[in-house]
């Protein structure tokens, strides 16, 4: 909490390293898009699947597009963004952060007269939350074209109706909605990387408790605040 | 001569543990002095003391004058300008050329042009002994090179004072010695006050021009070489001679 205080004193303060803020944007952001596009595609078809098992005993199979939509943008598509990222970035970033911690490279920043804070966890909570949402919203693109593929082209669902019903049902707000979430979420994983990494102290194997640790907690806490956030903002 | 460095009833615990007792310490300009004493002893709390990583719980820490044991972050990047830091391990940043490591002070803190800042950097290179290495990334480097990279960014800002956390530890003899050589040139030719800390009796009598040797959290000896080596004090022959007999219990 402490940490992101101090990163958002930071903020407000030059110089301004556009350099860093970019390279992050780029680890975090660009390098995610593949596992991200992947797992939205198949979470998309499978979730398909599942509604249409459940929705043909109602005969509701047209309401199985909007469906899928409509827990892709509010719920699934930031958290398993999210998760993604903070397996692949956050826990990068307590590995990366916890290194130069123990190997005394923070303190040689510190000794350079260039504040750590500024220089390593800043441009990383920064670079969280604005590629979270933009991540995200890819997710849930992609998301509905596996759902797509899977209701229109594999389970015979009409194609009209299916998008159709997308277009009636879900609207700017739900798409906020899952936006806002992501942004958190990306605020979330950084500064648990950034933390596990910056209070690494010790040896090779601190860093490892701290790269696993970071990764169990941002977890959680992405998931229980998910819950928190959609409760408050229904 | 004037003091440049001056620590006055330094106390420093951490938890139970007190790691410096009431310690003074007054270090002259433009010399080498070497600060002895075991693994252990406190010298690497010591050292990040006088350079504000971190703060003693009572005392005084005087650079040039000014108290830095209770000055506030940005006051104190100010007065870190001043130095220059070897540390241990080299501390380079891993993910950067070498030339980018040497130039990173540089870029941080002055305004100057692209092209004299690479003079600079081969400079300084070229002072501790390193050629056409410019684009090799440090795990690429041997020990030897990565200190002496090291060394070559800590002078990069020409600071007034020089840190050396254990410089030659982990280094074959020759290296060493070389080492140990720069830091008499660094002291000679770049005119800066260096602090040494080092367990290695024979390099601080080579190098230092004072040594001052640190047991149970004080200074409990101080004095040229040669007046060290004369120190009518059992605990400080028996470091210097490496007895394992004697007052120094084993743990």
């Amino acid at each position: 909490m402490l940490l992101l205080l101090e990163a958002i004193f930071w903020l407000v303060r030059p110089p301004w390293r556009w350099r860093l803020f970019f390279k992050q944007m780029e680890f975090i952001g660009v390098n995610s898009l593949f596992v991200v596009a992947l797992t939205a595609l198949f979470t998309g078809m499978v979730l398909t699947l599942q509604t249409y098992y459940a929705f043909r005993m109602f005969a509701a199979e047209t309401l199985v597009g909007v469906t899928v939509a409509l827990s892709m943008a509010r719920e699934l598509g930031p958290v398993i963004t999210a998760l993604m990222v903070t397996g692949r970035a956050g826990s990068a970033m307590a590995a990366e952060i916890g290194t130069m911690r123990i190997t005394e490279q923070v303190d040689a920043l510190t000794v350079m007269a260039i504040n750590p804070v500024q220089y390593l966890v800043l441009p990383r909570i920064v670079a969280g939350v604005l590629m979270l949402p933009m991540l995200t919203a890819l997710s849930v693109f992609i998301g509905v074209v596996g759902g797509y593929l899977v209701g229109v082209n594999l389970l015979g669902i009409h194609g009209g109706l299916f998008m159709n019903n997308i277009y009636e049902y879900v609207d700017f707000n739900d798409i906020y909605h899952g936006l806002f979430k992501a942004a958190c979420f990306g605020l979330i994983l950084a500064l648990v990387g950034c933390y596990k990494g910056f209070y690494t102290r010790g040896g090779a194997e601190s860093v490892g408790r701290a790269t696993t640790q970071s990764m169990v907690l941002s977890s959680v806490l992405i998931l229980t605040s998910n819950y928190v956030l959609t409760a408050l903002m229904m | 001569m004037e003091p440049i460095i001056e620590l006055r009833g330094v106390r420093k615990s951490f938890g139970a543990e007190e790691v410096l007792r009431s310690l003074d310490l007054s270090i002259s300009k433009d010399a080498v002095s070497v600060i002895i004493g075991r693994s252990g002893s406190g010298k690497s709390v010591l050292i990040k003391h006088i350079i504000g990583l971190i703060r003693p719980d009572q005392g005084q820490v005087l650079i040039e004058g000014q108290d830095i044991a209770r000055l506030d972050e940005r006051s104190m990047a100010s007065i870190r300008r001043k130095f220059g830091m070897l540390f241990q391990g080299s501390a380079l940043f891993d993910s950067m050329t070498v030339e980018d490591n040497v130039a990173f002070p540089l870029h941080e803190h002055t305004r100057k042009p692209r092209r004299e800042i690479r003079d600079i950097v081969s400079a300084k290179l070229a002072a501790v002994g390193l050629k056409d290495m410019e684009h090799k990334m440090p795990a690429e480097l041997s020990g030897g090179m990565r200190k002496r990279v090291g060394l070559a960014r800590a002078l990069a800002l020409d600071p007034k004072i020089v840190l050396f956390d254990e410089p030659t530890s982990g280094l074959d003899p020759i290296m060493a010695a070389t080492i140990n050589e720069l830091i008499v040139r660094t002291q000679a030719e770049f005119g800066a006050t260096c602090v040494v800390i080092s367990h290695d009796i024979l390099a601080a009598m080579s190098t230092g021009h004072r040594l001052f040797m640190l047991y149970e959290g004080r200074i409990i000896a101080e004095g040229t070489p040669e007046e060290i080596q004369e120190w009518d004090d059992p605990v400080v022959q028996q470091f210097i001679h490496g007895r394992t007999q004697g007052p120094i219990s084993i743990a």
